[in-house]
C-alpha cells in the first residue's frame, strides 16, 4: 500500500516547552487513523506541522509524497482540513462561503457551482445552502465544514476534534460520514479524545501523551499489549462456591469479578465464551445468560496511564 | 522586496524558493473583502457622517463664495478650503474624518478572521498569507478610495448647482491630485489600523490602539515637538539664528505626523497662492510677486514630498504588519 503521509522525528518546541516530541508517524492510503490523547498532548500542533500551517522545529513531513514546507500550494490543494470548531462568515450563505474558498482553489465559477451543490446536497444541507450560516446548529457547521472539504475532491482528510460539540444523533451522523468517506477510498485522520466515537471509526490508533506518541496500532492489538486481552464476559449462573473457582481455571481467564449474586465478569485474552459455558456446566451450575464485549479503548487507554503513574511513583 | 520573503521564524528554513506565486488568490481575496466591506452597516454610517459633513461645509462654503463668484480664479478650490464658523472647512473635517474611517475599516481585519475561526479554514487553502494580508489591505484601500471619489465628486456636483460656475482645467487637475493625496494619507491609517489587528487579538482593543495614536498624532504630538524644540535648540541670547534653528526643528518633527504632512500637501495644493510650507526670510521674498498663484507644476512640487512621506509611512506599516503576521500562530 502506498504511503500518503509520514513524519520522521517531528519536533515542535515553544520556547523550553516541547508540545510535540520527536514523532514518527506513517498512513498509508485508505486508512482512518485516530489520534487520541488528552487536551495539550500535542493533537492540534502535530495537525498544523502536517499542513505546513507551522513550521516544525525539526524533523520531516512529506504528505502525497511531497513537503509541505516547501510545496504548500501542491499539499493544501489536496489535503482537506476541519479545524476543530469550524468556523464561517455568519453574515454570508452556505454556498457563498463556500463559494469564497472555491475561488481560493481556483475553480472556474462553473465548475466551483456544480461542486458546491454536489458537496451541500452530499452532506444533506441543499435545503439550506442559501440561508445565513449565523442560523446554523454546531452539527451543520461540521457538515459545512466537510461539503467545504469534499468539494475540493481531496486525497487526504484531516478532521481536528470532529465529534466535540455535537449531541449524539450528530455525533453518530458524522461518524457514519466517515465510515462512507472511507469506504470510497479517501484517507482519513482525525483527532479526538472522545475514545468510543474513534473505536467505531479508526483502523488504527495513535495514542499521544505530553507531546509523545506513546502507543500505536489497531485497538485489537493495543488492547493485548496493554491489557492482555481487554475481552470482558460477563457471566450469569447459579451454583456453589466452587463455581468461581471452576471460572477461574479456564484457560485464557485473567480475572474473575463478582459483579452480583449470580454474575460474574471475567477479564480474558478472547472472546472465551464456549469454554466459559463448559466450566459452568463441569462445575455443577447451570448457566443463565453469556455475553462477551471486545476491548474497550478507553479502557486501553486509562490502564496504561495507569501504568504510567504506577512506574513513575516506583521510579 | 515583498514577495522575496525572508524564511519563517524557527529551524528547517527553506533556503529554496517556495512554489507558485504569493499572490495566488489574491483578487479572490480583495473581491470578497470589498463585497464585505460595501454591504455592511459600518459602511452606511461611515458614508452617512461624510456626506453629512461634505453637504453641510459646501453649503456653508458656497453661501459665502456666492457674494464673490467672479472675482476668484481658483473658485472651485475655494469650496474645500473655506471655513465658516462654526464649522471648519471640509479639508480640516478630512483630516480627522480619513482616519476614522481608515481605522474602522481596518481594525479588525485579521483578528476578526481568528476570532471568527475562518483563519485556520482559510490558510488551508493553496494560497500564501501575502494573499490574505494585501488582499485585505488593497481591499480597504479601495473601499476608501471608493467613498472619498464619491463625496469628491457630490461636492464637485453641489458645487456646480450653488455657484453655477464649472471648474476650470486647472482647478480639476488641483482636486485631483487633492483627492489622491486623500487616499494616500488614510492608506498611512488603513496600515496602522491593520498593524493593530496582527497585534491584537481583541477587536476593540485593537480599535482602541489605532485610535490612541490618531489621538497621539492630533492632538499631542504637536505640542511634544514643540517642547522638544525648546530641550534640543534652546534660545539662549534670542539671536535670529537660534529662532529659527528652533523653529526649524519643530516644523521636522511636527512632520513626523500624517497629519501635518496632510495638512500641509494640502495647502500646496489647493491654494495656490502658497509659495513654500517652510519659513521663508524677509529678504528671500526679494522680488516675489505676492499672492500671485503658482503653476500648478510648482504646487505639486511643494507637496511632493509630503506625498511620497505618506506613502512611505503606508509601505513601513504595513511591512511591519506583514513580517508579524507571517510569524503570527494561526490557534488560539
Amino acid at each position: 500500500m502506498d504511503i500518503v503521509l509520514e513524519a520522521r522525528g517531528l519536533t515542535k518546541r515553544y520556547g523550553d516547552f516541547v508540545a510535540v516530541d520527536r514523532l514518527d508517524l506513517t498512513i498509508r492510503r485508505g486508512e482512518v487513523f485516530g489520534l487520541l490523547g488528552p487536551n495539550g498532548a500535542g493533537k492540534t500542533t502535530t495537525i498544523l506541522m502536517l499542513l505546513g500551517l507551522t513550521e516544525p522545529s525539526a524533523g520531516s513531513v512529506q504528505v502525497l509524497g511531497l513537503d509541505p514546507a516547501r510545496r504548500p500550494l501542491s499539499v493544501k490543494a489536496r489535503v482537506g482540513y476541519l479545524p476543530d470548531q469550524v468556523g464561517f462568515y455568519d453574515t454570508l450563505t452556505a454556498r457563498e462561503n463556500l463559494a469564497y474558498i472555491a475561488r481560493l482553489n481556483g475553480f472556474t465559477r462553473k465548475e466551483a457551482g456544480a461542486r458546491i451543490e454536489a458537496a451541500l446536497a452530499r452532506m444533506g444541507l441543499g435545503e439550506v445552502m442559501d440561508k445565513a450560516v449565523g442560523a446554523f446548529s454546531r452539527g451543520m457547521r461540521q457538515r459545512l465544514g466537510l461539503a467545504e472539504i469534499l468539494m475540493k475532491h481531496p486525497e487526504l482528510i484531516i478532521m481536528d476534534e470532529p465529534t466535540l460539540g455535537l449531541d449524539p444523533e450528530a455525533a453518530r451522523e458524522f461518524l457514519e460520514i466517515i465510515r462512507n468517506l472511507r469506504s470510497e477510498g479517501i484517507t482519513i485522520m482525525l483527532s479526538s479524545h472522545l475514545l468510543h466515537q474513534v473505536q467505531a471509526v479508526c483502523d488504527r490508533v495513535g495514542l499521544f501523551s505530553k507531546g509523545k506518541m506513546v502507543l500505536e496500532g489497531p485497538v485489537e492489538v493495543l488492547a493485548r499489549e496493554v491489557l492482555g486481552g481487554g475481552y470482558h464476559i460477563t457471566v450469569e449462573a447459579e451454583g456453589d462456591a466452587g463455581l468461581e473457582a471452576a471460572l477461574r481455571q479456564v484457560e485464557g481467564v485473567q480475572r474473575v469479578q463478582r459483579a452480583g449474586p449470580n454474575r460474574f465478569v471475567l477479564e480474558a485474552t478472547g472472546d472465551l465464551r464456549p469454554a466459559v459455558a463448559q466450566a459452568v456446566v463441569e462445575a455443577g451450575g447451570q448457566l443463565l445468560a453469556l455475553a462477551s464485549e471486545a476491548p474497550n479503548l478507553e479502557e486501553v487507554y486509562a490502564r496504561y496511564f495507569q501504568k504510567e503513574a504506577t512506574h513513575a511513583r516506583a521510579a | 522586496m515583498l514577495a522575496q520573503r525572508s524564511a519563517p521564524a524557527g529551524g528547517a528554513a527553506a533556503a529554496t524558493r517556495r512554489e507558485g506565486s504569493p499572490w495566488t488568490g489574491l483578487w479572490a481575496v480583495v473581491s470578497k473583502e470589498m463585497a464585505d466591506y460595501l454591504s455592511s452597516t459600518r459602511m452606511l454610517i461611515l458614508e452617512l457622517i461624510t456626506v453629512l459633513t461634505a453637504a453641510g461645509t459646501v453649503f456653508t462654503a458656497t453661501a459665502q463664495l456666492r457674494e464673490t463668484v467672479g472675482q476668484d480664479r481658483f473658485l472651485f478650490l475655494r469650496l474645500f478650503t473655506t471655513s465658516q464658523e462654526p464649522l471648519p472647512a471640509f479639508v480640516g473635517f478630512l483630516v480627522f474624518l480619513v482616519p476614522i474611517i481608515a481605522i474602522a475599516l481596518a481594525f479588525d481585519a485579521v483578528n476578526g478572521e481568528l476570532n471568527a475561526r475562518t483563519m485556520s479554514r482559510l490558510l488551508a487553502q493553496p494560497i500564501y498569507r501575502d494573499a490574505l494580508l494585501l488582499g485585505k489591505f488593497l481591499a480597504s484601500l479601495f473601499t476608501l478610495a471608493l467613498v472619498l471619489t464619491t463625496i469628491w465628486l457630490l461636492i464637485a456636483g453641489l458645487g456646480l448647482l450653488r455657484l453655477g460656475v464649472p471648474p476650470g482645467g486647472e482647478e480639476t487637475a488641483r482636486l485631483l491630485w487633492f483627492l489622491l493625496l486623500t487616499i494616500a494619507y488614510g492608506g498611512v491609517w488603513l496600515a496602522l489600523g491593520m498593524l493593530a489587528s496582527i497585534l491584537f487579538r481583541q477587536p476593540a482593543t485593537a480599535a482602541m490602539a489605532a485610535l490612541a495614536t490618531w489621538l497621539f498624532f492630533t492632538v499631542f504630538w504637536g505640542i511634544i515637538a514643540g517642547i522638544l524644540a525648546q530641550v534640543l535648540r534652546p534660545v539662549r541670547i534670542g539671536l535670529p539664528a537660534e529662532l529659527l534653528a528652533q523653529a526649524q526643528l519643530e516644523q521636522a518633527l511636527s512632520r513626523l505626523s500624517p497629519n501635518v504632512l496632510y495638512t500641509e500637501a494640502t495647502i500646496a495644493l489647493l491654494r495656490p497662492e502658497v509659495r513654500s510650507l517652510g519659513f521663508v526670510l524677509p529678504s528671500q521674498l526679494q522680488g516675489a510677486l505676492l499672492g500671485a498663484p503658482l503653476p500648478l507644476s510648482e504646487s505639486i512640487m511643494l507637496g511632493w514630498p509630503h506625498m511620497v512621506g505618506l506613502i512611505a509611512g503606508t509601505l513601513l506599516l504595513f511591512a511591519l504588519g506583514y513580517v508579524l503576521f507571517q510569524r503570527q500562530e494561526i490557534r488560539a
